[in-house]
């Protein structure tokens, strides 16, 4: 353009002279002529030069045109799941393993005090694996959700932890639940082993849910929540279910046993958020056996039939900075359990016919632990255990049938421990825990120093962190 | 225990529908979400965020005033991309509120709506914690604040038919300014054209990208991993080979690993308010990106 522009200027410039000079009509002619054809071309080209700007004009246009079309095709390409195989359920697996040492022999342990719950126990000696946990869920369709954990355990035995369904916003703050699943009450129950902040359950858990070491309480049944309306955070919950597990024994036709939750919780300015609540157990237990010793050591097997009331007391706290827990944070967490067995024992030794007498026991425990990280990565934990076997009458000995001496386990006792671990988490998917545990359980008075080396590895789809 | 009944019941009415003057509750899953809903529909709506400028979207919990506020919700305004896949499944299916349940309008993601930036090839966790359906923070480029905005609006429209009207015309009043805000920002922003920066985790992509700077690195060895010794120096050497001009990260971000490969390689490390409130000046979306860009421009001095 600047080009053309100058062509034109020296054009009238070299022009003007000519027609000042000229005194010839014919040479004037000629030139007015030669300008004119040069006008002409001018304007051709710069038609021509006009005619490709528009067009390259045009063509910008058209391309912005498209390049937002594209724009537009990538959003909705992106909106859309990738495949058919999007409606797999989520995929989760958890491998975990321990090493521990144990001054006492593990398969004598026993707590002191209270009926034998099943599977009591501290764990195995050595290495040992622990529950690899195989976790499916997934929306059923929009009404309900499934979800299914198995448990593959180290002996080679293959246990359904959890298997349930759920109401997907059943409105009003419902949910419903069916199926095997951990129960509601308390804090720690709800939530798998692997994401606790000690290795093993709480003493107190141990005699009075029968989890042991690392379990959880579960029922075959049917649970119904309710959240409130409110800003505070209320849940109401009631569960029924079959009884099958300790307290209970599940020898009976419909409920074996029901249970009864009230949660409250909420935040404390932007650095405390908190969880307390109440919950009620009741079980029907018939025949519940445990093997004991009388007072000549010959192994017995006594059964109780009557009911078991429990009721607990949890809370939970959690500080971080402004809520921002990446860097410190400290949870304080702590229940309390109180149940009341009342009917008869019938105590069965191998030599004598059953002796049946009327029992009831009026027992507690609590437990109380903190855990601080220090750091990115590293967490610092005490936990204490406290039982309290607190009043067992047993019939057989209020009316001087037997001696006390024939129900070792039940003589009065307060079993404790103390724990302390240190963990280091890698990433979100991994953990690595020492702990040391100071356990004054057994009756008999000799104390256990138990050291527990332990990694969890969560492998597959991330799973959601229970408060 | 009839009477304590009665009482309890009492109590839970007296508790009941405390806040009922808004026509819509919006539950925002982070704070630049909660300012956009609450810039584009003022008073109509009572809106709460989840998490506030100083939390990790990432690594919060489905806290018990979280749930209490989703029981309630009319809709939930979240970035979506698995940013908050760690708590809101959670809120949601134990909410017992089927109005906020993904598919139904009372459901926003709004990283569906914008073109989400590295999205990974490989889906491995050996590359830490990444994000299959692509980077989630979309928030600091504010083209998509704008296509999220009309989103927004129309959700709204849809839900309260009622000041539909007020909606419409709110959102188109706030399109114009927000325009005009970027072309104001587009040049003020013009130095920092080609700065490199390093940055402590992969979520200020997409403000580098739309400023059209350079990032070389980050602290974080993989996302999701906290920094380590031996990273920071890699990057160290790094910084000798291409020098970058700063180090962001954001308020919530541990200080230390940035301070410290700051202070060894002279050169800035910059707290950005990332997000509404991360700052005193960051009140409102537009001073979020005022601030954030005046602070690039001090430090690139």
């Amino acid at each position: 353009m600047l080009k053309l522009s100058a062509a034109i200027a020296a054009a009238v410039m070299f022009g003007m002279p000519l027609v000042a000079h000229a005194n010839n009509d014919s040479e004037l002619q000629s030139i007015r002529n030669e300008i004119e054809q040069l006008k002409q071309s001018y304007e051709k080209r710069i038609e021509a030069l006009e005619k490709r700007l528009k067009d390259a004009e045009a063509k910008a246009a058209q391309a912005e045109a498209s390049a937002s079309q594209a724009q537009t095709a990538a959003e909705t390409a992106s909106a859309r799941p990738a495949s058919a195989n999007a409606f797999n359920p989520a995929v989760s697996v958890i491998l975990e393993g321990t090493y521990q040492n144990l001054s006492q022999n593990p398969n004598t342990f026993r707590i002191g005090g209270f009926i034998p719950p099943q599977n009591e126990g501290v764990g195995e000696r050595g290495f040992s694996l622990g529950d690899s946990e195989l976790n499916f869920a997934a929306n059923i369709d929009p009404y309900f959700k499934g979800n299914l954990t198995v448990s593959l355990q180290a002996d080679n035995s293959v246990e359904v932890e959890e298997a349930w369904f759920q109401t997907l916003g059943l409105s009003h703050g419902l949910t419903a639940k069916g199926g095997r699943f951990f129960s509601g009450i308390g804090y720690l129950n709800e939530i798998h082993q692997h994401n606790w902040d000690f290795y093993n359950a709480p003493l107190a858990y141990q005699v009075f849910l029968g989890t042991g070491p690392i379990g959880n309480y579960s029922n075959d049944g049917v649970q119904l929540k309710w959240i409130a309306p409110t800003d505070l955070f209320m849940e109401l919950g009631a569960e029924a279910g079959n009884g099958n597990n300790f307290p209970g024994n599940g020898d009976q036709n419909g409920v074996g046993t029901w249970a009864l939750y009230d949660h409250v919780g909420g935040d404390i300015g932007d650095s405390y958020a908190y969880r307390g609540g109440i919950s009620y157990l009741q079980a029907w237990p018939s025949n519940r056996q445990y093997s004991a010793f009388d007072a000549a050591g010959t192994p017995v097997i006594n059964s109780f039939s009557g009911n078991s009331r429990l009721l607990i007391g949890d809370f939970v706290l959690k500080w971080a900075p402004h809520g921002n827990s990446t860097s410190t944070n400290f949870k304080l967490q702590g229940e309390y359990m109180y149940r009341i067995e009342k009917g008869i024992l019938d105590f069965n030794s191998v030599s004598t016919t059953p002796v049946p007498g009327p029992y009831s026991s009026y027992q507690s425990g609590w437990y109380l632990q903190g855990v601080y990280q220090f750091m990115p990565r590293w967490r610092f934990g005490l936990r204490r255990d406290q039982l309290s076997s607190e009043t067992v009458n047993v019939g057989q000995v209020q009316y001087g049938i037997l001696p006390p001496q024939d129900f070792p386990i039940l003589l009065g006792y307060t079993p404790k421990r103390s724990t302390v671990m240190l963990d280091y988490s890698p990433s979100e998917f991994s953990r690595f825990r020492l702990q040391y545990a100071y356990d004054q359980s057994r009756p008999t008075g000799v104390d256990d120093n138990e050291w527990t080396l332990q990694y969890i590895f969560s492998l597959g789809s991330h799973g959601a962190h229970t408060f | 225990m009839k009477e304590s009944l009665k009482l309890f019941t009492m109590v839970l009415l007296l508790l009941a529908y405390p806040t009922a003057n808004a026509a819509l509750n919006v539950l925002a899953c982070e704070p630049e979400w909660g300012a956009l809903t609450q810039e584009l529909a003022g008073e109509k709506v009572s809106v709460y965020s989840a998490t506030n400028a100083l939390q990790d979207a990432h690594h919060i919990e489905a806290r018990p005033s979280l749930l209490a506020k989703a029981r309630n919700a009319d809709l939930v305004v979240c970035t979506g991309a698995e940013l908050e896949i760690g708590w809101l499944p959670l809120l949601l299916s134990q909410s017992g509120n089927d109005k906020i349940q993904p598919g139904t309008p009372g459901y926003l993601e709004a990283s569906n709506y914008v073109v989400k930036l590295e999205v990974p090839k490989l889906l491995d966790r050996a590359q830490g914690d990444i994000h299959p359906a692509g980077n989630p923070h979309i928030h600091l480029d504010p083209h998509n604040i704008a296509k999220v905005a009309a989103v927004i609006t129309d959700r709204l429209s849809q839900l309260d038919p009622a000041n539909a009207a007020t909606y419409q015309a709110r959102g188109k009043a706030f399109q114009e300014r927000w325009q005009a805000a970027i072309q104001h920002w587009e040049q003020e922003a013009a130095p920092l054209k080609g700065v490199p920066v390093i940055t402590h985790h992969k979520d200020m992509t997409y403000l580098i990208r739309w400023l059209d700077m350079r990032e070389i690195g980050n602290l974080e060895p993989k996302p999701g991993l906290p920094p380590t010794a031996g990273h920071l120096a890699e990057l160290y050497s790094e910084i000798q080979r291409d020098p970058a001009k700063m180090i962001l990260r954001t308020p919530f971000q541990d200080p230390r690993p940035s301070e410290s490969l700051a202070s060894r390689a002279k050169i800035p490390a910059v707290v950005l308010p990332y997000t509404v409130g991360g700052d005193e000046k960051a009140k409102d979306l537009y001073s979020l990106f005022d601030d954030t860009i005046q602070r690039l421009l001090q430090a690139d001095k």
